[in-house]
């Protein structure tokens, strides 16, 4: 199929306006030798109806959340998407416009990336958050080289069990940078060693810690922030927003900058992304921001306006002296955070965290239940949790698969130092019963794995 | 005609008021769990509205914005093109939609098939060996293929310094390549736009890591030398890089591999149609040739030839890790797919063909009115104006843009690139009617008249959008990035650095 609207008579229209006789002769400055003589290997074109139904037997042959009853998170989680939020954000007004660039046609999106800061500005306690980044794994690289820039500094400490993929993207993405990656190791009570953390900060430029952890423990904030700050390094916290009901945010525990990633505010799994990156900071870090940032001002007759501001940060300024490269983010799914956001309101945003609260609980009581299986940590946590299993943890998460259920994450030994971890996760969405069920095929898994 | 003003959410919150409903809280509360210095003291202000009032908010914001859906959107150098509604259809799949990306790899052999068939079809379009989906947009893309080439000179055992890009380049090039650890040299354009060769033989040398090029390049023109310039780089052995965004005109035609090109990235929401979504998410595969591809982010979807089943790869050490929290945007990817197997090779080269097609009509409609920038040299998928006639006449191109709002089209870029006076740089892709492109000329055709009749129409223009121009200014000297209740004085809450201007 084709979305060209040209007739063989629009073409030799135009092409008697421009003067060529045949539309190959357009190609002519592309040397000879280059331009191709056979069409691409690509298969011919299809009808819509083919197309989507070569592609939904595709979709078939996996296995979604849609029929496994999903425990896994480490980074990505099955929340609810608010109904509202796909069929608005679909509307053409919002898909397909380009990067609001031209505020007089724009104002929808900026209004709306406004209102985003906002909400983020309120759940991290900072003064300033962009109008948002790809997903929570950039944020964090983005985070760092603020600091770096901050500091003059480029040594990075990790405090305690930061995931192990927003480990290797800073390692990856800071090779050009020649940032120095420090790992601390946590404490036997999951959480990050204080005594570690001051011992390597001493010249880094910024102090990175995940909170609640990759093992779903709460971290002390406020007490890595005096470390962190001693040091003369930035404390960057990795803040999980869905529990920004319940916890007391970052910014006011001592946090200079705060990522996140936004995926579970109405963003569906799509299987790692599009997800959504959040970064907010202090109001004397604003010039280091990277990305874009919605500002508020008025327009020729004194009417409330809303402009891309301070875009002098950015590379389409400042070139190679920019605070970052990006361009295209990821607004759409910044949008839909700020709309879930909406959604919940305040109540909505407490009792979210609250029911995750409760039903992790209740699933780690359970689990510890099933002979054999014990608790690695003793920390606080939130949704997520480790129980070391009296089997292989793989197998049994395989096991777990074929009765229906994602069990949750089967820890690497090797990375962790203890083995048969298993690492869940419980959201609002989750029932007694699931939970009760996901204890009983582990149980059996278990008997029949060991 | 756009909708008027609608308030800042916040200012439609009511006390008790919301939107959302809560599952059951069917165990035991744990409110105790948390640490009391660790439990928040104030609630966050966040909207309170019914859900009724908050779809009205959001979508009467939808009706303060302007997207390819209402009409004509020549933004040069965006590839603003016609969205198809069918790649929603296939992205919105549960099998794709409601993947989790950890789950074990025979439960995601649809979702890794579909990812190898891509890779393949990416490979076959590009002329290159293997891909990348990991980068979640162009620059993202650039920042991994400078690591790539910095990468391979390391594994070279050596050492270089310098990447090279044209003086027209996008601003991301530079800022990629501070990022990858190069320093910037700009190689300037000749009179004719291109490349200026004899300038780019005196800037190289064997510190010289690679160079950065669109091709066409940002001017709409095509490097026609590009076979020098490969040998040229290739010679003091640095690495040539195709930057996607323009592959829209050549899809089809030619391809950077046969170039000389050794790394391209490709913005999937360009030439692949994926909507841009007021800003993102895009995705910006890498691709490359055979040598590089042991560099490439881990893992990567892989068909087992001896299984034959699909499964991730993660290579080996000589990769350059991770650079996505997960695989990319596969969302984006899912979509990109179902266009070009709707498209399939003829449409693809369709697209190429009916995009600079419509670029040369309207530069042909055009050129009597409004300076080319270039006129010696045939435009590809875009061109660039120059409003200097215009200028000496009393309206810049930036009024020209504007007042174009008010004949109901999106203005091009302005003032881009930057080595063109008054640039206005339009790009009309190929999924426009000749009615829409002869009406856009109407429309340019009547500004310009209007400079000697109504100059005041057009220095205050536009009049018909939801806003006049807004006093930018302002808003970087008076900073206000996030709302606040009326109460509290925002200096209160954000300090005194909070209002920088720079």
């Amino acid at each position: 199929m084709r979305f060209a609207p040209h007739t063989d008579e629009d073409v030799a229209r135009m092409l008697e306006t421009i003067g060529a006789r045949a539309v190959d002769e357009l190609f002519e400055v592309i040397p000879e030798r280059f331009r191709l003589s056979e069409l691409p290997a690509i298969a011919p074109g299809l009808s819509e109806a083919e197309v989507l139904r070569d592609l939904a037997a595709r979709a078939s042959k996996n296995r979604s959340v849609e029929d496994l009853v999903c425990f896994l998170g480490a980074g990505s989680y099955d929340h609810h998407v608010p109904s509202v939020v796909w069929p608005i954000l679909s509307r053409g007004e919002f898909a397909t416009s380009y990067t609001p660039y031209q505020p007089e046609l724009s104002q929808g999106v900026l209004q709306a990336l406004f209102e985003y800061q906002t909400m983020i500005c309120e759940l991290t306690g900072l003064d300033i958050s962009n109008a948002g980044l790809y997903d929570g794994a950039s944020g964090l690289a983005e985070g760092v080289n603020m600091a770096i820039g901050a500091t003059g500094r480029t040594k990075v400490v990790i405090a305690g069990a930061l995931d192990m993929r927003y480990t290797g993207v800073l390692r990856t993405q800071g090779t050009g940078l020649h940032v120095e990656v420090a790992r601390t190791l946590w404490t036997g009570e999951g959480t990050a060693d204080l005594d570690a953390i001051a011992a390597a900060a001493a010249d880094a430029a910024a102090v990175v810690v995940q909170h609640p952890n990759f093992f779903g423990c709460l971290e002390d904030v406020a007490a890595i922030a005096e470390v962190a700050h001693a040091a003369g390094a930035r404390l960057i916290v990795h803040f999980d927003l869905t529990a920004a009901g319940i916890l007391e945010p970052p910014g006011a525990l001592g946090a200079d900058i705060v990522v996140s990633e936004g995926q579970p505010f109405g963003n569906h799994l799509n299987f790692g992304g599009p997800y959504a990156g959040v970064l907010a900071c202090r109001g004397d870090d604003v010039r280091r921001l990277p990305g874009r940032l919605a500002g508020e001002t008025v327009d020729r007759n004194g009417k409330r306006a809303f402009v891309l501001t301070l875009q002098a940060r950015e590379q389409h300024i400042r070139r190679e002296k920019a605070t970052s490269n990006i361009c295209t983010n990821q607004t759409l799914n910044t949008l839909a955070v700020a709309m879930t956001l909406s959604w919940l309101g305040p109540q909505g945003l407490r009792e979210l965290g609250e029911r995750c609260l409760a039903k992790a609980h209740y699933a780690r009581e359970r689990l510890l239940e099933i002979p054999g299986t014990e608790p690695v940590f003793d920390a606080p946590f939130f949704k997520e949790f480790v129980v070391r299993l009296p089997a292989g943890a793989r197998a049994v998460v395989a096991r777990c698969a074929a009765d229906g259920y994602l069990a949750g994450l089967a820890i690497d030994p090797g990375r962790a130092g203890f083995d048969n971890g298993l690492l869940v996760a419980v959201t609002e969405k989750r029932t007694r019963e699931e939970i009760d069920g996901l204890a009983d095929v582990i149980a059996r898994a278990c008997k029949e794995v060991a | 005609m756009l909708a008027p003003e609608t308030p800042v959410i916040f200012e439609r919150s009511r006390p008790a008021r919301r939107a959302s409903s809560m599952p059951l809280l069917d165990v035991p509360a744990a409110t105790d769990a948390i640490p009391a210095s660790m439990r928040r003291v104030r609630q966050p202000v966040l909207p309170e509205i019914a859900e009724p009032d908050l779809v009205r908010h959001y979508t009467r914001l939808s009706q303060r914005n302007y997207g390819i859906d209402l009409g004509f959107y020549p933004l040069g150098s965006c590839s603003m093109k016609y969205n198809p509604k069918l790649a929603e259809d296939a992205a919105a799949l549960a099998g794709f939609r409601r993947l989790h990306p950890l789950q074990d790899e025979s439960q995601i052999q649809g979702m890794l098939e579909l990812l190898v068939e891509l890779e393949r079809a990416l490979c076959e379009l590009t002329g290159m060996a293997a891909v990348t989906f990991q980068p979640a947009a162009g620059a993202h893309g650039e920042l991994v293929g400078l690591l790539l080439m910095r990468a391979w000179h390391e594994a070279n055992g050596d050492q270089r310094r310098r990447v090279i890009i044209p003086d027209s380049a996008h601003g991301t090039n530079p800022a990629s390549v501070r990022l990858g650890g190069y320093e910037v040299t700009e190689v300037p354009s000749g009179p004719d736009g291109l490349v200026d060769i004899d300038a780019l033989e005196r800037l190289i040398g064997p510190d010289v890591a690679g160079l950065m090029i669109t091709n066409p390049n940002t001017l709409g023109l095509f490097e026609r030398n590009i076979e020098r310039i490969a040998g040229l780089i290739h010679g003091v052995g640095g690495l040539l890089y195709y930057d996607g965004a323009n592959l829209n005109a050549i899809v089809g035609r030619c391809r950077p591999g046969d170039m000389g090109f050794d790394i391209v990235h490709m913005n999937l929401h360009k030439t692949f149609a994926t909507p841009h979504g007021g800003g993102g998410p895009g995705a910006g595969p890498v691709a490359v040739a055979e040598r590089l591809a042991p560099f490439l982010p881990s893992p990567r979807p892989t068909l087992d030839q001896g299984t034959g089943s699909y499964r991730w790869d993660h290579g080996d050490e000589r990769s350059i890790g991770r650079v996505h929290g997960f695989h990319g945007n596969v969302g984006i990817l899912v979509r990109a797919y179902a266009y070009i197997r709707a498209l399939g090779a003829e449409g693809l080269r369709d697209v190429s063909s009916l995009a600079v097609l419509n670029a040369n009509y309207l530069a042909a409609r055009l050129k009597d009115t409004f300076d080319l920038a270039y006129p010696a040299s045939p435009p590809m998928h875009e061109f660039v104006l120059t409003a200097r006639k215009q200028k000496a006449r009393g309206a810049r191109a930036m009024d020209v843009a504007k007042r174009l709002i008010d004949h109901d089209v999106h203005p091009p870029t302005v003032y881009f690139p930057l080595v063109v006076e008054e640039a206005m740089m339009v790009e009309p892709t190929e999924t426009e009617a000749i009615e829409t492109l002869d009406a856009f000329v109407d429309a340019m055709l009547a500004v310009d008249r209007e400079i000697d009749t109504d100059l005041h129409v057009l220095h205050t223009a536009p009049h018909t959008a939801p806003i006049s121009r807004p006093d930018e200014a302002r808003a970087a000297r008076d900073l206000r990035a996030r709302w606040h209740p009326p109460e509290i004085h925002a200096g209160e809450l954000a300090g005194p650095d909070a209002k920088p201007s720079i």
